[in-house]
């Protein structure tokens, strides 16, 4: 038998037709689905009068529009009020599953999925938001899709979709202390580049991929989309039935055992081809920071900011004088003791419990510089509730930060939280493009410990160097 | 200006409009990767409806901070007035999955876009709303962009274009004439403004086998990976 990638393992499993004219029809195993992507979606059912035809594999929560301030409040913009409750009717009438607003287990979809253990090895997951590659982390092939598919995966439980060609980023070495997951996956991407993956589902492999916990994991595949990837993947191992054992919703007793015994086969097999590889040595991977409106824009910290006459073409020279203008920024200067306004921690990329840690790590002890706003916004209420049973709110507050309720928040500011314009933040989000944080804002992506050291500092700062500053640092973080 | 037809006053899916052949002005927008929140910016995807975009497009691009036109951006110049083809750079449509971008590139008049390349969910949705994406090499991109230029931008005059979807083909009947690729499948569906759901439904049996191979594979007969998750 011909040797296949874990992609093409999935693929096959879920096939349910072809249709001679190219794409194949795919079964859905867990469709999530939130308030932004689906109202349009549902309606479309109502005027055609069909139902949710698998309610049972569908599963909603609220994130993208939800205040993230006193949950005891009514929420104060109508029109996203309105939105919520629309999400709550259609959950009541399509007798699908939802996270609300009242749920201790109500996140970010891409936070709950995994927590609840409903993202699962080998399933095929969809969801009507693009960072859906998150759940490939678990071996799943896990896509985003736009509002029509949802209404049809609603209708059919199928997806149609043409069949993606494949990449393998392997990445070998250990990374350095300080660099973490967003590090690698900010610097595939600033190498690759943002349209570097198009048409491809990446299976990241190698030393420096197996070496990281499931949440790590899930910040790889989350950013597959900013390298232009539908989905990214990683063969499931120990380390990911060791995450999803005993939760909420994994299989339990025989069905456990049987499950992890089919599991164990979502390996590429030895000699299986991808239509393209790429290699990171993330032993040479510096924390990394965005400089400009594009994931791509990324270099080092210890790095400045390139001049636009350096780059080979046109295009690139325009795109990059805008996205300097925008940001406000000269060639040449360095992006270490870049002053900032504001501070991110959170977001379905980096709104985990790990991150939450290695960012109170950096904090405990200190206080956020004056005249820095900073906020954590965890990933899900379950989170936030392990934080605090850990004692990590106490840090942060102490420290100067706002800690506040689960949300997509300021990854995206559809809720009240945003920059203003001209605001520059360190952010532990996704993307940096114009406005995305607020009109006018100015985005620096980054990982949590170096989001962390720059809102103590008050400029963006190599978190490496921090660490050597304190005194029983080492100590703590060894104990 | 450029509210489309095909919007209607309904919340939830409209008449897909058949794309077969179309003329019309063109806009161009030579930026590479413009990402959907530019075309959308997120404070107008609380709506619950498939309409009502439009006058929002491209929003913190087209207006100032203060409200006002921004005479600098190039939808905002004369000869872009009543475009129906935009022309953009590479990666067009990157980022957010928001459906959104379409529906308001569609509402505000737009047909058809050509580009380089297009980010893939951007793509999909493009060909849910009958909504033509053209990928063309980036040399007659770069080409088209010179022709806008010369008989649009300078002179004040209008470039227009004709797409031919049934001869797969670009024309703009002075000398420019391009073929382009397309997935059997999507074209079908532009042509005839099929429902997907619909076609997909013609399979139901299918489906039903499928689903019914799941259940089997829960009790172990089956090979397949991992089953539905049972309800706690």
């Amino acid at each position: 038998m011909t040797p296949r990638t874990l992609f093409r393992k999935v693929w096959d499993a879920h096939v349910v037709h072809r249709f001679p004219e190219g794409p194949a029809l795919l079964y859905v195993d867990l469709h999530l689905v939130h308030e932004v992507t689906s109202p349009q979606a549902f309606e479309g059912l109502r005027q055609a009068g069909r139902r949710v035809r698998r309610p049972e594999l569908t599963v909603a929560t609220v994130d993208h529009n939800v205040p993230t301030g006193d949950r005891a409040l009514p929420i104060e913009d109508p029109v996203s009020a309105r939105q919520l409750d629309a999400l709550a009717a259609n959950a009541r009438e399509f007798g699908v599953e939802l996270f609300d607003l009242r749920s201790p287990s109500q996140g970010i979809v891409h936070v709950i999925g995994p927590e609840q253990g409903l993202t699962q090895p080998g399933m095929i997951i969809v969801c009507g938001d693009s960072h859906t590659s998150t759940h490939g982390a678990f071996g799943a092939l896990a896509v985003g899709i736009g509002t029509s598919e949802v209404e049809h995966v609603l209708a059919t439980q199928c997806l149609v979709w043409s069949e993606p060609r494949t990449m393998e980023a392997r990445l070998t070495g250990t990374a350095g202390p300080g660099v973490t997951a967003k590090d690698l996956i900010l610097a595939l991407i600033g190498s690759i580049g943002t349209a570097g993956a198009t048409g491809h589902v990446i299976e990241y492999t190698g030393d420096a991929i197996r070496a990281l916990s499931m949440e790590e994991r899930m910040t790889v595949c989350n950013m597959s989309i900013e390298a232009g990837a539908r989905a990214g993947m990683i063969a499931p191992d120990e380390t990911t039935f060791a995450y999803l054992a005993g939760r909420p919703r994994a299989p339990t007793g025989a069905a456990w055992t049987r499950a992890v015994e089919a599991w164990r086969g979502l390996q590429s097999d030895p000699g299986a081809t991808y239509d393209r590889r790429v290699t990171l040595d993330a032993a040479r991977v510096p924390p990394q920071v965005t400089w400009g409106t594009s994931p791509g824009m990324v270099t080092g910290v210890t790095g400045a900011v390139p001049d636009p006459a350096d780059y080979p073409t046109d295009d690139e020279r325009r795109a990059v004088s805008r996205a300097l203008e925008y940001m406000g920024l000269e060639p040449g200067t360095p992006l270490a003791g870049l002053p900032i306004d504001r501070v991110f921690l959170g977001s379905c990329t980096n709104g985990r419990i790990e991150d939450l840690r290695a960012a109170a790590q950096v904090v405990r002890g200190r206080r956020v510089a004056s005249g820095v706003r900073a906020m954590v916004v965890p990933g899900s209420q379950l989170v936030r509730a392990q934080a605090e049973r850990e004692g990590l709110d106490r840090v942060f507050r102490e420290a100067g930060f706002e800690w506040r309720n689960a949300g997509c928040s300021m990854c995206l500011g559809m809720n009240p939280d945003i920059l203003q314009p001209g605001e520059r933040c360190a952010s532990t989000s996704n993307r940096n493009f114009e406005g995305r944080q607020g009109r006018g804002g100015r985005t620096h992506l980054m990982s949590p410990p170096m989001a962390a050291a720059a809102a103590v500092a008050g400029r963006l700062v190599d978190v490496r160097e921090w660490a050597w500053e304190r005194e029983g640092e080492r100590e703590r973080a060894a104990s | 200006m450029g509210v489309g037809e095909g919007g209607g006053a309904g919340a939830g899916r409209v008449v897909i409009e058949p794309f077969v052949r179309h003329t019309g002005a063109v806009a161009a927008l030579p930026r590479a990767d413009v990402d959907t929140d530019q075309i959308i910016p997120k404070q107008f995807l609380k709506r619950v409806e498939r309409t009502g975009f439009g006058p929002a497009l491209f929003y913190d691009w087209r207006f100032r901070p203060d409200g006002s036109l921004n005479p600098a951006f190039e939808l905002n110049r004369p000869e872009a007035q009543g475009a129906t083809i935009l022309v953009a750079g590479a990666n067009f449509g990157c980022g957010s999955s928001r459906e959104h971008a379409v529906w308001a590139l569609s509402e505000y008049g737009f047909r058809a876009i050509l580009a380089p390349s297009f980010a893939d969910i951007f793509y999909a949705n493009c060909c849910q709303n009958g909504v033509l994406a053209v990928c063309l090499s980036p040399e007659e991109i770069a080409e088209l962009l010179r022709r806008h230029a010369a008989g649009g931008g300078g002179g004040g005059g209008v470039y227009r274009l004709s797409i031919d979807l049934a001869e797969q083909r670009v024309e703009d009947g002075a000398g420019f004439a391009a073929r382009f690729a397309i997935e059997a499948y999507r074209r079908e569906m532009l042509l005839h403004g099929l429902d997907e759901i619909g076609r997909t439904l013609l399979v139901d049996s299918e489906i039903a086998a499928f689903e019914c191979g799941m259940r089997n594979a829960e009790c172990g007969i089956d090979e397949r990976p991992s089953g539905p998750r049972e309800r706690s």
